[in-house]
C-alpha cells in the first residue's frame, strides 16, 4: 500500500511501521479500522459456522449430530460471537475509518486508547472462545445469561464473565473515543447540524454504549458473586429474585440491540442519496428520529419479559412505550423512500444492499410491532417468531448494511474497484437465501415451535428443512464476499478509481474529496468547504 | 429424501394457489380453544393485516420509484429534500393507527390478567426436565415427563425415525387432566431454574420462577387433548419437557379423579409389602430411565465434567444410607428426589443403581424402609410407566 500520494494533501513523511509491528502498535485510525473490520469478518465466519451447526442439527427431526448441551452452547456462543465479535466491531471499524475523514479530522481524538480498545476486544474474544474447550463446555444458558440456569455452567462461567468485562471496557473506550473525536476534532466549518448522518447515528450509539455497558458488567458481576461468594442477588432463598437479573439485563439489552442498528441507519442514509442522485429527504427529522429511538430504547426493556408475571400496569406501560418506537422508525423508512422518490437511481451493489436493507428491516419492524402487543406476545414469546424477527433486524438489516458499506467504501480505502458482476451475484444469492432462511421461521413460531430447542415435533419438519437449506446457501455465499474483498484489496478489476468513485459523490461527503486510496494521513489541515448535499446543497 | 420430495410437491401446490396443505403445514397462529385465545388470534390477525397493508403501500411506492425513477430510463433527479407538512402527516397517521391497535390490545390484556373467581386451582412446578402438577382442591399430585417412546427416539443416533413415534416430543407419561367449562386458575413456580408453561391452544405462556408464584387462568369449552412445550431455555433437556392437557367433561373428569385416588391407595399398600430383589431391579430400571438417565445417561456413565458417572461411583457402591440421603435431598444440580418419587419407586431405583449399570453391591432397599423417610413427600404418586 503506497503512502505516496500526489495532490493537495499535506505530508509529514510518516508512513506506517514496517511489517507486523505496524498492526500491533498502530495508532492510525485507518489501520485500527482495518484491524476491527478484519476481526469482525473473521468472527462473522466463526459465528456463521456455529449457526450452520445449529441449522444442520435442525435440518431433520431427531438428533443427528450434537448432544443437546452442545447445541445450547452453540446457540449461546453464536449469539455472543455475532453480537460482540462481528456486528459491533464491524461498526467500530467503520467508525474508525470514516468518522475522522467525514468530519475533516486528522485522526481519532485518543489514538493510543484506540489501539488499546482494539486489543482488549481481541483478548475478550479469545477468552470467550476458549470456553469452548473447558470442562463442562462453553456457556449454554443463552446469550442473555439468565440465572439460575447460567449458574449451572461448568468452569466456563468466570471466564465468560471476565470476557464480558473486557468486551465492555473495549466498547466503552471505543465509545468515549468516538464522542471525544466528534466533539473536539471537527473541522471548524463542520457544525453539528452539518455532520453526515453516519456520524450523528454513531455519536448517539456511543452515548448508548457508555450508558449500558457498565450495567451489563454489573449484572454479570452479580452472577459471579452469586456463584462464588455466596451472595443471593438472584436467588429467592436468600431474598433475591431471578427476575431482577432480567430487568438489569434488558436495561442493557434493549439499547444494545439498537447499538447494532442505529449506525446502520446512518450508513443507509449515506448510501441511498448517492445512488438516487438526490439529497437525503428530511435530514433534521432523521437526526431527531434517531435520538428519539435511542431515548425510547431505555424505557421499553420489559417488553422482553411480558411473560414473567409483571403487574398489569407494568404490562400495559411497556406495551404502549414499545408501540411508540414504530413512529420514529416509520419516519426513517418514509424518509428513505422519499429520498428515492423522483431520483435518478442506479443499482450498484451498495445500493442493492441498501434497498434490501430498507425493505427487510421494515419487515423486522412489522414483526416487532406485532410483538409489542403484550397479549399476542403471550403466544409469540420465546418461539421461532421472535427468532425470525430479530434475525430480520440483524442479518438483512445490520449485516446487509455492513456489506453495503464495504462495497461503497472499499474502493475508497484500497483505490481498487471491486468486481461489480460478482458483487451483484453476491447480493442476489444473499438476498434470496436470507429470506429462505428466515421467512419460514415466522411460520414455525406461529405454529408453536419454541426457540432454543435441538429437536422438534414432526409437524415442524418441513419449514425447518427449508430454513436450513437457506442457511447453507446464505452461509456459503459469504465465502464469495470474502473472495471479492480479497480480490479487491489485491488489485480488483485493475480499473483505477477516481477520488469520487461514484458519480458526483463529492457533493455527498468529505471522504470523496480525498484521493483514492485514502492517504495514510488525511486532513492534517482541516477542510474549509463542507459538502452539503444532505442539507439540500445550501 | 421422501420428505424433500413431498415438500417440493407441496410448495408447488401452494404456488398454484390451491392452499390445500394448510392443515399439515401450519402457517399461522392457532385459534385455540378458549375465548382469550380467540381474542388473541383476532388481535394477531388485525395487526398482521395492518402491517400487510402498510407494507404494500410503502413497498408499492418504493418499487414504483425503483422502476420508474431510474437513471437508465433517463429520469432526471428532482432536488426536493424536506417538507415539514409531509413529515407531520406521516407522524400523525401512524400514531392514530397505533392508538387503534392499543385499545383492543388493552382489553384483551385486562381479560388475561383476571384470575379472580376461579372454580379450581392447579399448582404447576417446573423441574429440570419435567412438570409437577398439584390439584389444590383435590389432593391429586403427580409428575409429568416426556413419554418413553419419544425419549428413546430422541437420543443422539437412536436410529428411530421420529415420524414413526406418535406425537413425537409432544407426548407425556401422565397428562394434566382438567374439566371443561370451569374457570381454572394455575399457580406457577419452579424448583430449580426458569421454565415457561405454554399450551398454544390456551393462548398464553407463563414463566415459572423458583421462589415466586405466577398466576394465569383458562376456561376450556370443548373436550380434547391440547399439547405444548416448555418455552424458556432450562438446560440441556429444555426441548424434551412437553405438556399435555386433556380437557374432559365434568362427569369424565370426576371419574378420573376417583381413579387417581384409588391408584394412590394401591400405591401406598404396595409400599407395605416385601418386594423381591428382581422385582425391585425391574421396576427400578423404568424409574431410572424416566428420572435419572437424562443426566447420568442410560448406561450410568454420566457426562464428564457435568454429571458424574454412577457405574463404579463411590456413593453408589458405598454405604446405602449415604446414597439414600443424597438421592432423597439432592445436591447441587441433583434434585431432591425424596419430593418426587414414591417409596416403591425410590427403593426400586436405589436397588437398581446398586445392582445394575455395571454395579454389583448385592443389597436391597425395601419400600417399607423408605416409607417413613418420605414423611413429607406426596403419598398419591402414581406409577411412572402408566399412561
Amino acid at each position: 500500500m503506497s503512502a505516496v500520494i500526489a495532490g493537495h494533501d499535506e505530508h509529514h513523511g510518516h508512513g506506517p511501521e514496517k511489517g507486523i509491528l505496524r498492526w500491533i502498535v498502530t495508532t492510525n485510525h485507518k489501520d485500527i479500522g482495518t484491524l476491527y473490520l478484519v476481526t469482525a469478518l473473521a468472527m462473522f465466519f466463526v459465528g456463521g459456522a456455529m449457526a450452520l451447526v445449529i441449522r444442520a442439527e435442525l435440518f431433520e427431526p431427531g438428533l443427528q449430530f450434537v448432544e443437546p448441551q452442545f447445541f445450547n452452547s452453540m446457540v449461546t456462543m453464536h449469539a455472543l460471537v455475532m453480537v460482540f465479535g462481528a456486528v459491533m466491531p464491524a461498526f467500530v471499524g467503520l467508525a474508525n475509518w470514516m468518522i475522522p475523514v467525514m468530519i475533516g479530522a486528522p485522526d481519532m481524538a485518543l489514538p493510543r486508547m484506540n489501539n488499546m480498545s482494539f486489543w482488549m476486544l481481541v483478548a475478550g474474544l479469545l477468552l470467550i472462545s476458549s470456553t469452548l474447550f473447558m470442562e463442562g463446555g462453553a456457556p449454554a444458558a443463552g446469550w442473555t445469561f439468565y440465572p439460575p440456569l447460567v449458574l449451572q455452567t461448568g468452569n466456563a462461567l468466570p471466564f465468560a464473565v471476565f470476557a464480558v468485562h473486557l468486551l465492555g471496557i473495549s466498547s466503552i473506550m471505543g465509545a468515549i473515543n468516538i464522542i471525544a473525536t466528534i466533539f473536539n476534532m471537527r473541522a471548524p466549518a463542520m457544525t453539528l447540524m452539518k455532520m453526515p448522518l453516519f456520524v450523528w447515528t454513531w455519536m448517539i450509539t456511543a452515548f448508548l454504549l457508555i450508558a449500558i455497558m457498565p450495567v451489563f458488567a454489573g449484572a454479570v458481576t452479580m452472577l459471579l458473586t452469586d456463584r462464588f461468594f455466596d451472595t443471593s442477588f438472584f436467588d429467592a432463598a436468600g431474598g433475591g429474585d431471578p427476575v431482577l437479573y432480567q430487568h438489569i439485563f434488558w436495561f442493557f439489552g434493549h439499547p444494545e440491540v439498537y447499538v447494532m442498528i442505529l449506525p446502520t441507519f446512518g450508513v443507509a442514509s449515506t448510501i441511498i442519496p448517492v445512488f438516487a442522485r438526490k439529497p437525503l429527504f428530511g435530514y433534521t427529522s432523521m437526526v431527531f428520529a434517531t435520538a428519539t429511538i435511542a431515548f425510547l430504547s431505555f424505557i421499553v426493556w420489559s417488553h422482553h419479559m411480558f411473560t414473567v408475571g409483571m403487574p398489569i400496569s407494568g404490562e400495559l406501560y411497556f406495551m404502549y412505550a414499545t408501540m411508540l418506537i414504530a413512529i420514529p422508525t416509520g419516519v426513517k423508512v418514509f424518509n428513505w423512500t422519499a429520498t428515492m422518490w423522483k431520483g435518478a437511481m442506479t443499482f450498484e451493489t451498495p445500493m442493492l444492499f441498501a434497498i434490501a436493507f430498507v425493505v427487510l428491516f421494515t419487515m423486522g419492524g412489522f414483526t416487532g410491532l406485532m410483538m409489542a402487543i403484550a397479549p399476542t406476545d403471550f403466544q409469540y414469546h420465546d418461539t421461532y417468531f421472535i427468532v425470525a424477527h430479530f434475525h430480520y433486524t440483524l442479518v438483512p438489516a445490520s449485516i446487509f448494511i455492513l456489506m453495503a458499506a464495504t462495497y461503497f467504501w472499499l474502493p475508497k480505502w484500497t483505490g481498487h474497484m471491486y468486481d461489480e458482476k460478482l458483487g451483484k451475484l453476491h447480493f442476489w444469492l444473499s438476498a434470496v437465501s436470507v429470506n429462505i432462511l428466515f421467512f419460514p421461521q415466522h411460520f414455525l413460531g406461529l405454529a408453536g415451535m419454541p426457540r432454543r430447542i435441538p429437536d422438534y415435533a414432526v409437524q415442524f419438519a418441513d419449514w425447518n428443512m427449508i430454513s436450513s437449506i437457506g442457511a447453507f446457501i446464505f452461509g456459503f455465499s459469504q465465502l464469495l464476499f470474502l473472495y471479492i474483498v480479497i480480490k479487491t484489496i489485491r488489485g480488483g478489476t485493475g480499473e483505477r478509481v477516481t477520488s469520487e468513485v461514484w458519480e458526483d459523490a463529492r457533493k455527498h461527503g468529505l471522504e470523496w474529496t480525498l484521493p483514492s486510496p485514502l492517504p495514510y494521513h488525511t486532513f492534517s489541515t482541516p477542510p474549509t468547504k463542507i459538502p452539503t448535499e444532505h442539507l439540500g446543497g445550501h | 429424501m421422501k420428505r424433500t420430495t413431498q415438500l417440493f410437491a407441496c410448495l408447488s401446490l401452494m404456488a398454484a394457489g390451491l392452499g390445500t396443505a394448510q392443515a399439515e403445514y401450519a402457517l399461522n397462529l392457532m385459534k385455540g380453544v378458549t375465548r382469550v385465545s380467540n381474542d388473541i388470534y383476532d388481535l394477531h390477525m388485525l395487526i398482521l393485516w395492518i402491517c400487510v397493508f402498510i407494507g404494500i403501500a410503502v413497498f408499492g411506492v418504493m418499487f414504483y420509484s425503483i422502476y420508474f425513477h431510474r437513471k437508465s430510463r433517463g429520469h432526471k433527479a428532482a432536488q426536493f429534500h424536506e417538507s415539514t407538512k409531509v413529515e407531520i402527516i406521516w407522524t400523525i397517521i401512524p400514531t392514530v393507527i397505533l392508538i387503534g391497535m392499543a385499545i383492543p390490545a388493552t382489553k384483551t390484556m385486562l381479560e388475561l390478567d383476571d384470575t379472580a373467581e376461579a372454580d379450581m386451582s392447579i399448582k404447576v412446578t417446573g423441574w429440570q426436565w419435567k412438570w409437577e402438577y398439584e390439584y389444590l382442591d383435590d389432593d391429586i399430585h403427580f409428575f409429568s415427563s416426556l413419554d418413553e417412546a419419544s425419549n428413546k427416539a430422541r437420543q443422539l443416533g437412536s436410529g428411530i425415525d421420529p415420524a414413526t413415534v406418535p406425537h413425537y416430543l409432544l407426548n407425556v407419561d401422565k397428562p394434566l387432566v382438567i374439566p371443561t367449562k370451569k374457570k381454572i386458575r394455575f399457580l406457577f413456580t419452579a424448583a430449580d431454574v426458569l421454565h415457561s408453561w405454554w399450551v398454544p391452544d390456551l393462548g398464553w405462556k407463563k414463566d415459572t420462577i423458583p421462589g415466586f408464584i405466577n398466576e394465569a387462568w383458562t376456561y376450556v369449552e370443548k373436550p380434547g387433548t391440547y399439547r405444548g412445550q416448555c418455552a424458556e431455555l432450562c438446560g440441556k433437556d429444555h426441548g424434551f419437557m412437553p405438556i399435555v392437557v386433556i380437557a374432559k367433561e365434568q362427569a369424565d373428569y370426576d371419574k378420573w379423579v376417583q381413579e387417581q385416588k384409588a391408584a394412590a391407595e394401591a400405591e401406598s399398600s404396595a409400599a407395605g409389602r416385601e418386594w423381591s430383589k428382581d422385582e425391585l431391579i425391574a421396576k427400578g430400571q423404568t424409574v431410572y430411565a424416566n428420572n435419572c438417565a437424562s443426566c447420568h445417561m442410560a448406561n450410568g456413565e454420566g457426562m464428564p465434567g457435568t454429571f458424574p458417572a454412577l457405574t463404579g461411583s463411590s456413593v453408589v457402591i458405598g454405604d446405602l444410607d449415604n446414597e439414600v440421603q443424597l438421592v432423597m435431598n439432592g445436591k447441587g444440580m441433583m434434585p431432591a428426589f425424596g419430593q418426587m418419587l414414591s417409596a416403591v419407586d425410590f427403593a426400586a431405583v436405589i436397588t437398581f443403581t446398586r445392582n445394575g449399570l455395571g454395579n454389583n453391591v448385592g443389597d436391597v432397599l425395601q419400600p417399607s424402609t423408605v416409607q417413613p423417610l418420605l414423611a413429607n413427600s406426596p403419598e398419591d404418586e402414581d406409577e411412572d410407566d402408566e399412561g
